[in-house]
C-alpha cells in the first residue's frame, strides 16, 4: 500500500492504495466521485477523462499513486461561483448528450481542447474529441456545443 | 402561481434531464454503494464449444477478500428455491414455457418435439431454463440456458463460474484461482455452415441447429413471378454488430429486511419485464420484488434482455442475505451483451419491364447465436412486416430461419430486424433500375403508395397508418440540389477523378410503436403492448406524472412534462415525470421499439385529459355555474361570457384534494391512471440522400453530406427529435462503413475491445442536413409516431448505394457492408480484373459473394 495525497476538485485527500490502482477507481470508489464514468478500463472510450493540472487525462490509463501530489479536476469541480461552466452551459442549449455517460468526460476534453485551441475549426473539435466515444449523438450537437462556447467567448479576454 | 403563456409541444424545450447529467450527479448502477455490499466477478469460457469435464472453484475460495464461489452445479437448485410450486421454465413474460408446451399440446395439431416432459414432479436438472419469451412457433427448439453453465459451454463468454469478494479487485484476482478442464468440440461459427449437412451441433440434445422456420405469404407468389418481365435474385449480408452502449451493464441485488423482498437495481430498459422475469425464473414471489432502473447511460437494445448476470445477482442476495453488486467490464460486453443482425438474406423481385413490382421472396437465414434470448427469435419477424417497404405490390412471401452458432446470442439492436429489411428491399431497388434502365428515383416513384392518410393494406397483411411518399422524397431532392450532384458526378466521371462522386437513396418506413397486445399475441411474442401513466395534481397544484415508460437518453422527462404541461396549462417545470421503478409504477411496459411516445407519451396526454375532464366539473361547483359552461384555457376555468368568474386548474387540484365540498359522490384530488393499447402501430416514414466521395485509388468513403426528410407525425420537442436522428443515423452510417462482429475458426470474437472494433468518433461522422414535414397518424389522437430507430433504419442502404453509385462506372454494383478501403479497393481491383478477362464472368458485381467465406474467415479488412 502507498500512502498517496492529492488535491481533487478543490479537496485535500490523503488515501492508502495499492499502487496497482487506477486513478478512475480511487476516484470513484475511495472519494467517491460518481460524476467520473467507467466506460471500458483500457484508454478507449473516454468517459472517465479529468484534468490533472489542467491538462486533459483519461483517469483509467493514469495509477492512482502516479497523480500523488497532483490536482485532479473532474466535472464536478468546475462550476464556479454556484453557476455551470459554460461549456456545460453549451452542452445543455445545443442538445449536445442524450444518455449523458458520455457526457462529463467529453465537458472536460471539450474546455481542455479550446484552452489548447481556442479558435478550432470544426474539423479540429472532432479531430480533438476523437478519443472519446458517444453512442446516441452522432456527435453533431457535441461539436454544436463547443462551437457555442466558442462564439461566446469570441471578443471576450481570454 | 406560473401559468403557461403558450404551448409547450412543438417547442424546443431546453432538456429537463440535463442538469444532473452535465454536473456529474446522475445515479448510475455503479454509483450505487450499500452497507454490505459484496462484489462479483464471473468466470468466462474462453472455448466458443467445449465440454466442461472438471471444475474446481475451491482455491478461489481461500483467496483475500473472497467470501464465496460457485460452480453452475453449486448454484443448480438455487435458480428453482421451491420448484414444485412454481413452474422453474420461463419463457419470458406472460406465460411459463411449462404452460405454453400444455398449451401447443392441447392444441392438437402442433407436434411438440425436443421439449422437457412437463408433468409431474421432474427433477431440477431436467427442466427447460431460458430466457426466451418470442417463441415464434410450436415446434421451436429452445436450448436450456443455465446463468451459469453447468456440463457444456456454447460461447466464447459463457460464465461458469463465480466469485463473490469484498471488492471488485479482490474478486476478479481470485478468478485466476478457479481451476476448468475443458474437453474442446467443434465450433458452428457460420450460419451457413450451421445449416450445412453434417454440421456439428450447437445443442447435441435439440438435434439440430435449426431452432425455428416463421414464414408469412400473400397473394399469388406464384403467378406474379410468372407473369414478370424481370427477376432479380440478390443476397445481402447482415453483419453482426455490437450494440457498445457507452455505460456497460451493471446490477446490485439488495434483500430488503423490512420486507423480506428484494430490491433489484439493474442498468437495464425493461424494469416492469425484468421484475416479472426474475420473479418467476428466480422464483421470488413478484410482489416482494422492486426493480429499479436509474439513470441507464444507453442500451440501444441491449439492456431490453433479461441477463444471466441480473439472475446471479438476486439469487446470491438471496442466498447470501446482502446486497450484491456485478458491474460488466467492456471486454465482457463485447462478448456477453446480446449482439445485433447476423443474417444472410436471399431476396427477389419480379416486376415488369416498366420496373413496377409484381412480387417478392425473402428467405432469411438468422442467426441466434447459443442460446435463444429474450426477443431474439422475433427481430428477424419484426423485419418481416417491412421487407416491402414503401412499395406497393401484390404478392409476397416471406421465410426465417432462426439458426443456433457457437457466438454470443442475438437480439434486439437499435431498429431490430427493420434495418435489415429496410437494407434488402432499398438495395434490391437500385438493382432493379439498373435492370430495367430506370433512374433509381424515378423506379421508387412507380412503386410508391398515392399518398394517404387513413390505415391502408401492404403486402405483408398489415397495415400502415399514414404516408406521403412523394413529398418527402421531391423536398430532399430539392435539400440536396439532386440535378448539381448529377452534374458534378458527371465531370468526375468524365475527368477521371480518382474521386468519385456517389448519391445514394434510401426511401424508408419503420414500424413503431410496439405494440397492439393482440397483434402481439398473433405473433406470440410472450408480451403485451400497452402503456400506463398516472396524472396527478398535489395539493400545493404541481404535477406529478408517473409512467410506465423507460427512459435512458430519449428525454421522456422533458417531453411528458410538455404534453402534461400543455393539457392542464401548467408550467412545466410544475412537472415532474416519475419513472423507472417498479414500486412507484408497478405497471409499465418500458421502452424499446419506438414505442415511448406514440404509447406512452400518448398514455400521457390521456391521463391528463381525464384530470383536466374531472377539474371541469369541480370549476362547476365552485363556481356555481354549469359544467357546460366552463371554458378551460392555459390552465384557468372560466364560465363563458363571464371570464371575470374562473378559477385557476391549481385552485381545483387545492379543493379537490382538501375535499370540504366537492359535487355530489365526486372522489376527492386530481389523480387518474389510464392504460392504453393502441389500436394499431404507427409507421414513420422518410427519404435519404448519402453524398459520399470514393477515392478509387485507396478505398476510402468520405460521407460528404447527408441529407434526410422524415416524418415522424407531429412532434413534441424538436431538438429532442433531431438528436435521435442524428444519432440513428450514426449507428446506420457505422454499420454501413465501419463496424463488424468478427470470429475467428475457433469462435473467438476478434474483435472484442474498442481498439479493434470500430465504433465512429466525431472526425468519422458527417453533419446532417435534415428537415421535417408532418403526417399525423390515425393510430392515436396525438398523430404521433416515434422516431427512435428511423435514422438507424433508413441509413446503411442510403450509404452503401451511394458507394457503389460512385463506382457504377467500375461495373461494381454490390458492396458488403462496413464498406471499408480494403472493401471497396479490393472490389475495384476485381472489377478491372474482370474487364481484362481474369476474373470469371460469374463474379459480376458480387464481391460479396466472392469475397464472402474469406471474410468471415480472416477479417483482413478490419
Amino acid at each position: 500500500m502507498r500512502r498517496i495525497q492529492m488535491t481533487v476538485d478543490g479537496r485535500a485527500h490523503v488515501a492508502e492504495v495499492e499502487p496497482r490502482l487506477l486513478l478512475l477507481h480511487h476516484l470513484r470508489e475511495n472519494l467517491g466521485i460518481g460524476g467520473v464514468h467507467t466506460g471500458c478500463n483500457t484508454t478507449s472510450c473516454g468517459a472517465c477523462t479529468v484534468h490533472i493540472d489542467g491538462e486533459s487525462v483519461k483517469s483509467c490509463t493514469v495509477l492512482a499513486v502516479q497523480a500523488d501530489g497532483h490536482e485532479v479536476t473532474t466535472v464536478r469541480g468546475i462550476m464556479e461561483n454556484g453557476l455551470w461552466h459554460p461549456m456545460q452551459q453549451a452542452f445543455h442549449e445545443a442538445h449536445g448528450l442524450q444518455c449523458g455517460y458520455c457526457t462529463p468526460g467529453m465537458i472536460m476534453a471539450s474546455i481542455s481542447l479550446l484552452k489548447e485551441n481556442p479558435d478550432a475549426t470544426e474539423q479540429e473539435i472532432r479531430e480533438g474529441l476523437e478519443g472519446n466515444l458517444c453512442r446516441c449523438t452522432g456527435y453533431e450537437n457535441i461539436v454544436k456545443a463547443v462551437q457555442l462556447v466558442q462564439q461566446h467567448t469570441n471578443g471576450q479576454p481570454a | 402561481m406560473t401559468q403557461a403563456p403558450e404551448r409547450y409541444i412543438g417547442g424546443g424545450v431546453p432538456r429537463k434531464e440535463d442538469p444532473a447529467l452535465v454536473t456529474g450527479r446522475a445515479n448510475w448502477t455503479d454509483n450505487i454503494k450499500l452497507p454490505g455490499m459484496l462484489h462479483v466477478s464471473l468466470l468466462r469460457s474462453p472455448y466458443a464449444h467445449a465440454k466442461i469435464t472438471s471444475i474446481d472453484v475451491s482455491a478461489a475460495r481461500e483467496q483475500p477478500g473472497v467470501v464465496a464461489a460457485f460452480t453452475g452445479d453449486d448454484l443448480a437448485e438455487d435458480w428453482d428455491k421451491n420448484p414444485q410450486a412454481n413452474p422453474a421454465a420461463v419463457t419470458g413474460y406472460g406465460m411459463s414455457l411449462d404452460q405454453r408446451v400444455r398449451q401447443a399440446q392441447e392444441g392438437g395439431e402442433s407436434s411438440v418435439t425436443d421439449t422437457p416432459e412437463t408433468t409431474g414432479e421432474q427433477p431440477v436438472d431436467e427442466k427447460t431454463r431460458t430466457f426466451v419469451s418470442w417463441i415464434p412457433t410450436d415446434d421451436t427448439k429452445i436450448p436450456n440456458h443455465w446463468p451459469v453453465a453447468r456440463d457444456e459451454v456454447n460461447y466464447a463468454g459463457d460464465i461458469v463460474a463465480v466469485v463473490v469478494a469484498t471488492d471488485r479487485y479482490k474478486a476478479q484476482d481470485a478468478l485466476e484461482f478457479i481451476e476448468v478442464d475443458y474437453e474442446p468440440m467443434e465450433p458452428v461459427v457460420d450460419v451457413e455452415a450451421a445449416v450445412a449437412d453434417g454440421a456439428p451441433l450447437v445443442h447435441e440434445d435439440i438435434g439440430t441447429n435449426e431452432s425455428f422456420t416463421w414464414t408469412l405469404a400473400t397473394g399469388d407468389i406464384d403467378d406474379a413471378f410468372n407473369r414478370a418481365d424481370v427477376t432479380i435474385k440478390e443476397r445481402y449480408l447482415q453483419q453482426r454488430l455490437i450494440p457498445n452502449a457507452i455505460e456497460t451493464r451493471g446490477v446490485v441485488a439488495n434483500p430488503d429486511a423490512i420486507t423480506g423482498g428484494y430490491t433489484v437495481y439493474s442498468s437495464t430498459q425493461i424494469p416492469h419485464i425484468l421484475k416479472y422475469v426474475l420473479a418467476v425464473y428466480c422464483d421470488v414471489p413478484e410482489q416482494q420484488l422492486r426493480v429499479v432502473a436509474p439513470d441507464v447511460g444507453g442500451g440501444f437494445g441491449s439492456k431490453l434482455n433479461v441477463y444471466a448476470e441480473e439472475v446471479i445477482a438476486l439469487v446470491l442476495a438471496r442466498k447470501l442475505g446482502v446486497p450484491i453488486k456485478w458491474i460488466e467490464d467492456r471486454s465482457e460486453n463485447y462478448l456477453a451483451t446480446i449482439h445485433g443482425r447476423g443474417q444472410v438474406q436471399d431476396i427477389e423481385l419480379a416486376a415488369t419491364s416498366e420496373g413496377k413490382i409484381l412480387g417478392m421472396r425473402v428467405n432469411l437465414l438468422a442467426d441466434m447465436g447459443a442460446y435463444l434470448m429474450l426477443d431474439g427469435p422475433g427481430i428477424p419477424i419484426l423485419g418481416a412486416f417491412v421487407y416491402p417497404g414503401v412499395y406497393t405490390f401484390d404478392a409476397y412471401d416471406f421465410s426465417v430461419t432462426g439458426v443456433f452458432t457457437n457466438m454470443t446470442p442475438t437480439d434486439a439492436y437499435r431498429g431490430a430486424g427493420r434495418p435489415e429489411a429496410c437494407f434488402a428491399i432499398e438495395r434490391i431497388i437500385e438493382a432493379l433500375a439498373r435492370e430495367v434502365g430506370l433512374d433509381p428515383v424515378e423506379v421508387r416513384r412507380r412503386n410508391f403508395y398515392e399518398p394517404f392518410d387513413e390505415p391502408t393494406d401492404t403486402p405483408a397483411g398489415i397495415q400502415y397508418d399514414s404516408m406521403n411518399m412523394p413529398m418527402v422524397l421531391d423536398r430532399v431532392l430539392e435539400l440536396a440540389d439532386y440535378e448539381g450532384l448529377l452534374e458534378e458526378q458527371r465531370r468526375r466521371r468524365e475527368s477521371g477523378d480518382p474521386v468519385q462522386l456517389g448519391i445514394g437513396f434510401s426511401t424508408y418506413t419503420e414500424i413503431c410503436g410496439l405494440a397492439p397486445s393482440q397483434v402481439l399475441a398473433g405473433l406470440r411474442t410472450g408480451g403485451s403492448g400497452w402503456e400506463t401513466a398516472k396524472v396527478q395534481m398535489l395539493a400545493s397544484g404541481k404535477v406529478e406524472v408517473i409512467t410506465g415508460t423507460s427512459p435512458h437518453g430519449q428525454g421522456h422527462v422533458t417531453s411528458w412534462s410538455q404534453i402534461a404541461a400543455d393539457a392542464l396549462g401548467v408550467d412545466v417545470n410544475d412537472v415532474e415525470i416519475l419513472h423507472g421503478d417498479t414500486a412507484l409504477s408497478p405497471y409499465g411496459r418500458d421502452t424499446y421499439g419506438s414505442r415511448s411516445l406514440p404509447v406512452g407519451g400518448v398514455s400521457v396526454h390521456l391521463a391528463a385529459q381525464q384530470v383536466v375532464d374531472k377539474a371541469r366539473k369541480i370549476s362547476a361547483h365552485m363556481l356555481e355555474a354549469a359544467e357546460g359552461d366552463m371554458e378551460f384555457e392555459g390552465g384557468r376555468f372560466s364560465v363563458a361570457g363571464s371570464p371575470d368568474q374562473n378559477v385557476t386548474i391549481q385552485d381545483v387540484a387545492a379543493a379537490a384534494y382538501m375535499n370540504y365540498d366537492l359535487p355530489e359522490g365526486m372522489e376527492p384530488v386530481l389523480s387518474e391512471e389510464v392504460f392504453w393499447d393502441p389500436p394499431n402501430f404507427t409507421f414513420p416514414f422518410g427519404a435519404h440522400i448519402c453524398v459520399t466521395e470514393v477515392d478509387t485509388e485507396t478505398g476510402f468513403v468520405k460521407i460528404r453530406d447527408y441529407f434526410g426528410v422524415d416524418d415522424c407525425g407531429p412532434v413534441i420537442n424538436p431538438i429532442i427529435v433531431d438528436g435521435q436522428l442524428h444519432g440513428g443515423i450514426a449507428q446506420g452510417v457505422a454499420q454501413a462503413l465501419y463496424e463488424e462482429a468478427i470470429y475467428d475458426e475457433e469462435g473467438n470474437l476478434t474483435t472484442g475491445s474498442m481498439v479493434d472494433y470500430l465504433i465512429p468518433g466525431a472526425p468519422e461522422l458527417p453533419k446532417y442536413t435534415l428537415e421535417r414535414t408532418v403526417t399525423p397518424s390515425p393510430t392515436n389522437v396525438m398523430g404521433v409516431k416515434g422516431v427512435g430507430e428511423a435514422g438507424t433504419i433508413g441509413a446503411p442502404p442510403a450509404v452503401i448505394n451511394s458507394v457503389v453509385d460512385a463506382l457504377s462506372p467500375y461495373g461494381i454494383t454490390h458492396i458488403d457492408m462496413p464498406a471499408s478501403p480494403w472493401k471497396v479497393w479490393q472490389a475495384i481491383q476485381d472489377a478491372q480484373g474482370q474487364e481484362a478477362g481474369t476474373r470469371d464472368a460469374d463474379l459480376s458485381g458480387r464481391p460479396s459473394q466472392a469475397a464472402d467465406s474469406t471474410d468471415t474467415e480472416g477479417g483482413t479488412d478490419s
